[in-house]
């Protein structure tokens, strides 16, 4: 009894930092989004009115927000696929026996993580420059007809897809040696004595081994993906056509920009019930047909 | 906090920041006894010029010291509301007549026409009549007019009269004339750059139009009328005419160069461009370029009423000593300094009378659009409604909406945006509408 009560002091100050920070905010956005919190409501509270489920309502039966979750499950949708598979190739160049200079190769493929978005999307915004961009330079020496990059809704997001995955596969990319380097390599070596190509071995042994890792980046990939704001806020500014606004993008014009807090409360908690149900269905997915025997993830 | 002495890396030194900080905690509760220090937010480039102007201002009251923020204007609208939440509003700002309806309803501003009747210095008369008029929400002036802004033409001189024209144009009829000869889009030049993203252009040519861009007192659009519909599409035209290109400011990149080069012949666009097109373009060049007032349906020289006030915050405590700063700020001859250092325009008639402005050709069609400039709507969701027309126009210009379909469209996402507008209207508490009477 003494123990457990000692424990709960000790649990306290995280309790209460949580408490704080977190749990409360997220209550009061809750109770926020149930009302049309906006700018005559900051004036005079009396203002304030309680609408229920009304701004849920709402946003449903807007076409914006409808768009706006499209553009993002098509960023997520191809995004994700493109950076792990991006990172995962990076992290198995790096980790071959045969690879040179591998501590300059780690730090250049690893250095668009750390540049700041705003800067590099101004670089990439000239790079995609209709008329004045490398990329449609390089694309008239191969003799192809110059790509309205930024300026066609059909090419913007494939752009920004782009853009975000040379930002981030860096990132995931370390991830993925960290976990190359714990697969034991007398594996290899049983393989190798065994006959087996190098494709099966990726396939039976780097594959399986790395299903943790693959499993954690992805829902950390994912959840991240969803939350898209910043490359189209700066490169796109969600034009043109709106054909880049993202959830994300849509809270933040409706919560700061237009200060309708209250609606912005409801796309936050839509984005948080969509973003748990997709995390949720990986996981299961993945424990589909396995043993829950407690790997090491 | 900041202006504390700055500390060592020392233990003394952080004694000595520990008693600053103390001190400047303790100095914001108690009336300053050496005089009076004024929180002074600027928004955007006009910081660092008024800091150049201050030093005199300072001289003249030794009582008063400035202390100026500059507020970036990307993050400037955020910061304004997040102040006024959190208690923390300066003491005066720069505020631009867009944002002043929305401070004003959240009765954050000082109503200031007791103080405008006593004084010797500021003289509404001189003033342009709609710019002082974007000031008067409900009837009460919260705002004193700093510079002006209003869109309109720039030309290529050179070019109209290589296509034989020897004036700007004057009316929409002319304009489109001038527009055809001058476009060529299989050679990618253009008559005209019309960023389908900003909507200040479309907003100007809707001004001209004899109808209000809302009804009934602000509660309602009026965007299906045949004024707007006029504007919209000669808008809309000149998009499917190929004398614009269907591009954003993000991928106009350097519309100067461009102009420059003779990519576009005319660029409608405001005051702080002729500094830009003076140090971007070449000195050879400085004499094929000019500006003229913007061409309306019957007559040029409408356009739209923008610019920044200086406003005093209601929770001020130094009102008296901001209102002076508000006085040597709106003096004539500051006026033409100011316009000296940045090229911001003054809003009084006077301070054009003298210094730079009066022999400068470049900027006489601005003195001759100034007169006659239209306020837009003093609704605090105004600039989301204007947003709003603009992503709906920039849909009719890619042909995903006829003229009419785009003008219901603007009228009922203007309607929507306008609902709680109305509820507060009709539900308006006694004591709000007191505070609206001057």
């Amino acid at each position: 009894m003494n123990s457990q009560r000692s424990a709960w002091w000790f649990l306290a100050p995280a309790l209460v930092v949580l408490g704080v920070f977190f749990l409360l905010p997220v209550l009061a956005a809750l109770a926020l989004s149930l009302t049309d919190y906006d700018l005559y409501a900051l004036a005079d509270i009396r203002n304030l009115r309680f609408v229920g489920l009304g701004n849920y309502w709402e946003l449903l039966h807007r076409p914006l927000f409808w768009s706006a979750l499209g553009h993002t499950v098509y960023f997520v949708a191809v995004g994700v696929p493109l950076s792990m598979g991006a990172s995962l190739g990076a992290a198995l160049l790096l980790n071959s026996p045969l690879a040179r200079c591998k501590p300059l190769f780690r730090t250049a493929l690893f250095a668009p993580v750390v540049t700041t978005v705003v800067a590099v999307a101004v670089i990439w915004r000239y790079l995609f420059n209709t008329k004045y961009g490398m990329a449609n330079y390089v694309l008239d020496l191969l003799g192809i007809q110059p790509v309205d990059w930024l300026g066609d809704p059909h090419w913007a997001m494939p752009t920004i897809i782009l853009f975000a995955v040379w930002k981030n596969f860096g990132y995931n990319m370390i991830i993925f040696l960290a976990g190359l380097q714990a697969i034991p390599p007398d594996l290899y070596e049983a393989a190798r004595i065994d006959g087996a190509s190098a494709w099966r071995q990726f396939r039976h042994i780097t594959l399986p081994m790395l299903k943790p890792t693959l499993l954690m980046v992805a829902i950390l990939t994912v959840s991240g993906y969803f939350q898209l704001f910043a490359e189209p806020y700066v490169m796109t500014e969600g034009g043109p056509l709106q054909s880049t606004v993202s959830v994300l993008y849509l809270m933040y014009d409706e919560g700061f920009k237009w200060w309708n807090l209250g609606s912005a409360s409801a796309v936050a908690f839509l984005l948080f019930l969509i973003m748990f149900a997709v995390t949720v269905l990986m996981v299961k997915l993945s424990q589909r047909g396995e043993h829950p025997d407690g790997e090491p993830a | 906090m900041t202006h504390g002495p700055r500390p060592r890396r020392s233990r003394r030194g952080l004694w000595l920041a520990a008693i600053a900080v103390g001190g400047a905690l303790l100095g914001s509760c108690a009336p300053a006894p050496a005089g009076h220090e004024l929180t002074f937010w600027t928004i955007g480039r006009e910081g660092e010029a008024i800091m150049q102007l201050l030093p005199a201002f300072e001289r003249a009251h030794p009582d008063i010291r400035v202390k100026v923020q500059q507020l970036p204007l990307t993050a400037a609208h955020q910061k304004l509301l997040t102040a006024f939440a959190g208690g923390s509003t300066p003491d005066l700002s720069q505020l631009g007549n867009t944002w002043l309806p929305e401070l004003a309803a959240l009765h954050a501003l000082e109503p200031l026409q007791a103080r405008v009747d006593r004084s010797t210095v500021i003289q509404p008369r001189d003033y342009f009549a709609s710019i002082w008029a974007t000031n008067v929400i409900d009837g009460t002036l919260y705002g004193v007019p700093w510079y002006v802004d209003t869109r309109l033409l720039f030309y290529r001189k050179d070019l109209l009269k290589k296509a034989g024209f020897d004036a700007p144009p004057r009316t929409w009829a002319e304009w489109r004339r001038m527009l055809a000869a001058l476009s060529d889009p299989q050679r990618h030049v253009y008559g005209i750059l019309l960023p389908t993203n900003e909507y200040e252009q479309l907003m100007s040519l809707a001004l001209q139009q004899p109808g209000p861009l809302l009804r009934d007192g602000g509660r309602y659009g009026n965007f299906e009328s045949a004024g707007f519909k006029r504007a919209l599409g000669f808008y809309v035209d000149t998009f499917k005419l190929k004398q614009a290109p269907g591009i954003t400011n993000v991928e106009a990149g350097n519309p100067w160069t461009e102009f420059g080069r003779g990519v576009y012949a005319f660029y409608l666009s405001g005051p702080w461009n002729i500094g830009e097109f003076r140090s971007r373009l070449p000195a050879s060049q400085q004499d094929d370029w000019a500006t003229a007032p913007l061409p309306g349906p019957d007559g040029a020289g409408i356009g739209a009423a923008g610019g920044s006030s200086l406003v005093i915050f209601r929770t001020s405590k130094h009102k008296d000593a901001a209102w002076q700063l508000i006085e040597y700020l709106s003096q004539p001859a500051v006026q033409q300094q100011f316009y000296d250092l940045l090229g911001d325009m003054p809003p009084r008639r006077s301070s054009w009378e003298g210094g730079a402005l009066r022999d400068d050709p470049k900027a006489r069609a601005f003195r001759e659009q100034l007169e006659q400039v239209k306020p837009t709507p003093p609704v605090p969701e105004w600039e989301r409604i204007a947003n709003e027309m603009q992503l709906v126009a920039a849909e009719a210009i890619a042909g995903r909406l006829t003229i009419d379909q785009a003008a219901a469209e603007i009228n009922r996402r203007a309607d929507t945006i306008l609902a709680k507008r109305r509820w507060v209207l009709d539900h308006a508490q006694p004591d709000l509408a007191r505070e609206h009477t001057p």
